[in-house]
């Protein structure tokens, strides 16, 4: 049988409107395959982020073919892409974008809950493992917004991973962390995909950080340069 | 949906001086509410009752009048077998026969009216005119010839009576119950004997047994209460002497149309309750509508208080509602969120505005409220109507469900790339 692509893009356009219409993705195409650590390198404004968000199933304004695990997201409707980014998709933004109100711990068993696969006593026993893979255990009762900023990135890391998601994306999840931290991140997502063969498609502008990946896209001007 | 709800709560401990804020605004409104209505309905029902409780729901009697047709002009109509009324009358000053105001066949309107199922009760009453012989001095009155234990169930009477037993009217020979205004002018207390003159001319003694106050001081100076067999004695008159037929009605509003009918075919005149007392009817719905107006006034204005909050709330939740969306929460999730969160405000503001809404309720029922006009009143009156409890409720969780679902709605718009993006 043939298993689909993590992520197919073919031929992805976009243009702002606002003021006046600026192409920021010119035919963009790729593909992320099962288990592969791609970094998506390039200077500000090249669209890298953009690109991001439509793979993310968040922007939806585009045109061309994005498939994520062989389901074409273009025709699909927002709850269906709400179930997708759910399910398969695992995101670590840049700002921790934990939600202050929450333990630790409930943050990373929200998306498990909303996908109700599981029972919230198992939910909670699967978060309690994502925790202990990142070293978090004994914070899992704090409020989240007690943490550090390179503790909430592990918390927030943790929640993507929640369900066992295909894909992880990250929007420069290292850009606001001390080498330390950003060293401890690295290794994360190493073990993310050497040892549990999920894709990881991590936008970043640090060099050495797209250099140790499996494989680096780089982008320039809206287009994929390799 | 559960999971919905759990997460609505999280963010409303996390606000929980804003959440209060606006659930205090919410059963400040829904506590005036049921307040004023219960406090405005129980002052209707009193007012009402004041009139209503003692008026018959149609009243059959004959109204002294001269007859539309002289009995010269009969007479001519029928020996010429014409039915021409305009013939000119050339006497026609023949003046009622004090006989007209007896109901004819009192006793057969009777009867026939108790098997009536439409008809709750039947009272006879005699009314006549008498003076009250004080030194000097004639006091113009009314009598009422009444039977008493009818008129205790149906018609309060023992509600206003002041001084004495309703029983002992009952019971007593010759025995009267007094107005309180007329009372006092005779000096009269309970035991005394009074001198009445009927407007024939004859004369007898009865016994003081009570003093009513109705409420009404001009009504109370001029009535009095006897049993019907006392007056008919005053008058000199056999016992099948009634002057009214007092009708109640299993359901009132059918008395103004059976009014009608019992005047045609009974050949009496016939006053129905509505007709009568239509001002009374007017007031209610007017104190009613201002009621209604001025509580729904305050359910929406507690409406825009949780609009308010909400929409800041929004504002400072659009992170959280941006990572709700990326990791899998549909715009439909979000917006049950926050609409769950307004519903849970406008609860809890309903069950603690019925709450004081029931102790305002119980501490207005307790303050004193003394006054001469209103004898049987101690305290203001209440109308615990679970009705107003009902409607406060719906009428909160409505609101409060408009009010969630616009701020609601733009949350369920917020789109999460523009706020990530965004820092």
């Amino acid at each position: 049988m043939n298993i689909p692509n993590a992520i197919e893009v073919v031929k992805v356009n976009k243009s702002f409107h606002d003021p006046v219409t600026v192409p920021v993705l010119k035919d963009v195409s790729l593909e992320v395959k099962r288990g592969e650590f791609v970094s998506v390198t390039g200077k500000s404004g090249c669209g890298k982020s953009t690109l991001l968000y439509i793979l993310s199933t968040m922007d939806t304004d585009y045109t061309g073919e994005v498939r994520i695990d062989g389901e074409s997201t273009a025709g699909a409707d927002k709850g269906r892409l709400a179930e997708i980014r759910n399910e398969k998709i695992g995101f670590v933004f840049q700002f921790h974008y934990l939600l202050p109100e929450f333990s630790v711990l409930r943050n990373v068993m929200l998306p498990g809950l909303k996908l109700g696969r599981k029972s919230a006593a198992e939910v909670e026993a699967d978060a309690m493992d994502r925790l202990r893979q990142l070293d978090m255990t004994d914070q899992a009762l704090k409020m989240a917004n007690q943490l550090s900023g390179g503790q909430k990135q592990r918390v927030a890391i943790a929640r993507a991973l929640i369900n066992d998601p295909l894909i992880i994306m990250g929007d420069e999840p290292t850009g606001n962390l001390d080498k330390k931290n950003s060293e401890i991140v690295f290794g994360i997502f190493d073990r993310i995909a050497t040892e549990h063969k999920r894709s990881l498609l991590i936008v970043t502008h640090d060099v050495d950080f797209a250099a140790r990946t499996h494989r680096n896209i780089e982008m320039e001007d809206g287009r994929v340069l390799r | 949906m559960r999971l919905l709800i759990s997460i609505a709560i999280t963010i409303l401990r996390a606000k929980l001086k804003q959440s209060i804020v606006a659930a205090v605004g919410v059963m400040f409104s829904i506590t005036m509410f049921v307040t004023l209505l219960g406090f405005m309905n129980g002052l209707n029902d009193l007012l009402d009752g004041l009139i209503l409780n003692r008026t018959p729901h149609i009243r059959l009697y004959n109204e002294l009048k001269a007859s539309p047709e002289q009995p010269v002009a009969r007479a001519w109509r029928q020996e010429h077998e014409s039915a021409d009324t305009t013939v000119h009358h050339f006497i026609r000053s023949v003046k009622p026969k004090s006989e007209l105001q007896k109901l004819r066949n009192a006793l057969g309107i009777m009867r026939t009216l108790e098997k009536d199922p439409r008809v709750l009760d039947v009272t006879p009453r005699l009314v006549a005119q008498v003076f009250f012989n004080v030194g000097t001095t004639d006091l113009n009155a009314q009598i009422s010839g009444i039977e008493v234990e009818q008129e205790v169930r149906y018609y309060m009477f023992a509600d206003y009576l002041v001084q004495g037993e309703a029983r002992d009217l009952a019971t007593g020979n010759n025995a009267v119950v007094l107005g309180k205004g007329l009372a006092d002018m005779m000096a009269a207390k309970i035991g005394d004997v009074v001198q009445v003159t009927t407007a024939t001319g004859d004369r007898a003694l009865l016994r003081v047994s009570g003093i009513f106050q109705s409420g009404i001081a001009d009504y109370d100076k001029v009535q009095c209460y006897a049993s019907i067999r006392t007056v008919q004695e005053l008058l000199s008159r056999p016992g099948s002497y009634l002057t009214d037929i007092n009708v109640k009605l299993k359901d009132i509003g059918l008395a103004p149309a059976m009014a009608r009918e019992l005047a045609e075919r009974f050949d009496v005149d016939a006053l129905d309750i509505e007709t009568a007392n239509a001002q009374f009817e007017t007031g209610t719905k007017v104190r009613n509508i201002i009621s209604y107006a001025v509580g729904v006034v305050l359910l929406v204005v507690s409406g825009f208080g949780i609009y308010n909050i909400l929409n800041m709330l929004i504002y400072e939740k659009l992170d959280s509602i941006a990572i709700l969306k990326a990791t899998g929460f549909s715009g439909g999730d979000v917006r049950r969120i926050f609409l769950a969160l307004s519903m849970v405000i406008g609860a809890v503001g309903a069950a603690g505005g019925l709450l004081f809404g029931f102790v305002m309720q119980h501490i207005i029922d307790n303050i004193p409220f003394v006054t001469q006009a209103l004898p049987t009143v101690r305290t203001f009156p209440i109308d615990y109507d679970p009705k107003f409890y009902l409607i406060a409720v719906t009428f909160a969780l409505l609101t409060t469900w408009i009010a969630g679902w616009f701020p609601a709605r733009k949350a369920a718009e917020v789109d999460p790339v523009e706020i990530i993006r965004g820092k």
